[in-house]
């Protein structure tokens, strides 16, 4: 038996297949993956995320710490409840995690992954040496996230019903990106999946009956298979897959989540980085594109990519995810290539099958989004 | 819960087999595998007259989660295939007895038949 969240046994009444996830009993699906996934789009669907880690940091040291061990530059979170998506680095340069960083009334809020928990943390306990830093992990609260079209209205209109009225305006207040609290309520304008939405942290004791309130306003529940679908329409990566230790952020679509200035900041995985720039600009450094495939057949993970050279040679790629889009109804994939691909594709079972390459991103609120 | 029916076959590769009068058999895959593969969404049907070996692949068919490979239940010859499934491969989930079969094959060898697995010793397999 794996953790198991406080949403565990509404899960299973509600049909869920549950599967292993990071060591989590989690729902995957329970009705179907596209019915899921399409009432995101198209309505609203609610996810339990409790399984992520929490990590809240305080004390005198909080921001000079988090500035050395992040990428991004917390600095630039100027009032409390702005938040950002930024990578933690390895001295090599190396993504040990990707993370949304929230600044609070008392310090910073960080929410990790959950595969990576125990490396997390430890690497944060190995680099508190010369700060004054109070770092705490908050296993007793449970994360909600309420995505999709009707998901700002549905989601206020609950909280007010559940005695939490002064959030219940967040949802229409918030600006994406940013959030509020009150008591061990958290609520934010963040999520994965390409559509307007909030994810609502609070007590494990109150998170059954704000799923129940949620589900009899006609949110959906949605299981982790139609939220990988949704999060990679979005574009967005998946720790351990589109990156990981080995990958550059600048080969990760994240070089916008590297805070380059001020100059002189410091922070862990720098001089790596600034490597890997000169080699991005040399064409040495591989790339993140996004693939589109329209003909029959579906995209996976760790299939082979040839890809076409502007001199004619061949060089291999490789997909870090994949998958058929429901929306679009073809398949769709992010790609690691060689800098200066003109063409490329997919080896399909022994067939070569060509695919366009885009910016990654391919569909937002409902709407495909590249040419 | 899946659904085994008394009259058919079972490969322990979850295809089902359907003896037909004139001799040929009728294949598709079972309600369990279905259901595991979730929403079906592409089929590399086989050819139309294509030769198969017994275990050997003939297909693939491909969910939004995974593809998988589809075995022959019986070597033999192709003699129809399923097409209605190149548009409408849902159709394996929803009715994965009857709409969604992938094709029939005529049987070079019908003793293989005696290989496959009754609806009970299938069923239970899958528990």
């Amino acid at each position: 038996m794996g953790n198991r969240t406080p949403l565990f046994s509404r899960h299973q009444d509600a049909g869920a297949r549950l599967v292993d996830f990071g060591g989590w009993d989690m729902p995957i699906q329970y009705t179907s993956l596209i019915e899921e996934h399409n009432a995101v789009r198209t309505h609203a669907g609610v996810f339990d995320v409790s399984h992520m880690t929490i990590v809240d940091v305080s004390g005198p040291d909080a921001e000079r710490w988090l500035r050395f061990m992040l990428a991004n530059d917390v600095a630039r979170l100027k009032i409390s409840g702005q938040a950002l998506y930024t990578g933690m680095l390895n001295e090599q340069g190396g993504v040990i995690d990707d993370l949304i960083v929230y600044r609070t009334e008392q310090g910073f809020r960080m929410v990790v992954n959950c595969a990576t928990r125990e490396k997390d943390l430890q690497w944060m306990q190995d680099h508190l040496e010369g700060f004054e830093v109070h770092l705490q992990e908050r296993p007793e609260l449970a994360i909600l996230a309420v995505q999709g079209p009707a998901a700002l209205t549905l989601t206020a209109q609950v909280l007010q019903t559940l005695g939490q009225p002064e959030l219940a305006g967040a949802p229409a207040s918030l600006k994406p990106f940013t959030a509020t609290g009150s008591g061990d309520w958290f609520v934010a304008r963040t999520g994965y999946t390409g559509e307007h939405g909030m994810e609502i942290m609070l007590p494990d004791q109150n998170a059954g009956q704000l799923w129940d309130a949620l589900l009899q306003a006609g949110v959906k529940p949605i299981g982790l298979g139609a939220r990988d679908t949704l999060r990679l329409e979005a574009g967005m990566n998946l720790y351990g897959h589109d990156m990981d230790e080995s990958t550059s952020p600048l080969s990760a679509n994240m070089a916008w989540t590297i805070a380059w200035e001020p100059a002189d900041r410091q922070f862990i995985g720098r001089a790596a980085v600034e490597q890997h720039k000169q080699q991005l600009a040399d064409g040495q450094l591989p790339i993140m594109k996004g693939l589109v495939m329209t003909e029959r057949g579906v995209l996976r993970e760790g299939l082979r990519l040839e890809c076409v050279m502007a001199d004619g040679s061949k060089l291999d790629g490789i997909i870090t995810s994949g998958t058929f889009s429901p929306t679009l109804k073809h398949a769709i994939a992010l790609a690691r290539i060689p800098s200066g691909t003109q063409q490329c594709a997919a080896d399909i079972r022994g067939k070569l099958i060509p695919v366009r390459m885009v910016k990654p991103g391919f569909v937002r609120h409902g709407k495909k989004v590249f040419d | 819960m899946s659904d085994f029916p008394d009259d058919l076959k079972y490969s322990a590769t979850h295809e089902w087999v359907r003896v037909e009068e004139d001799g040929s058999v009728t294949v598709g895959i079972s309600d369990h595998a279905q259901d595991l593969l979730g929403d079906i969404v592409f089929i590399e049907l086989p050819e139309e007259g294509a030769t198969v070996t017994a275990k050997d692949e003939m297909s693939v068919v491909e969910s939004v989660k995974a593809a998988s490979d589809i075995y022959a239940p019986l070597s033999g010859e192709v003699i129809a295939v399923n097409d209605d499934l190149n548009d409408a491969p849902e159709t394996v989930n929803s009715d994965p007895y009857g709409e969604g079969w992938i094709c029939r094959i005529l049987p070079s060898n019908p003793a293989e038949l005696e290989d496959l697995l009754d609806a009970d010793t299938y069923a239970g397999m899958c528990e």
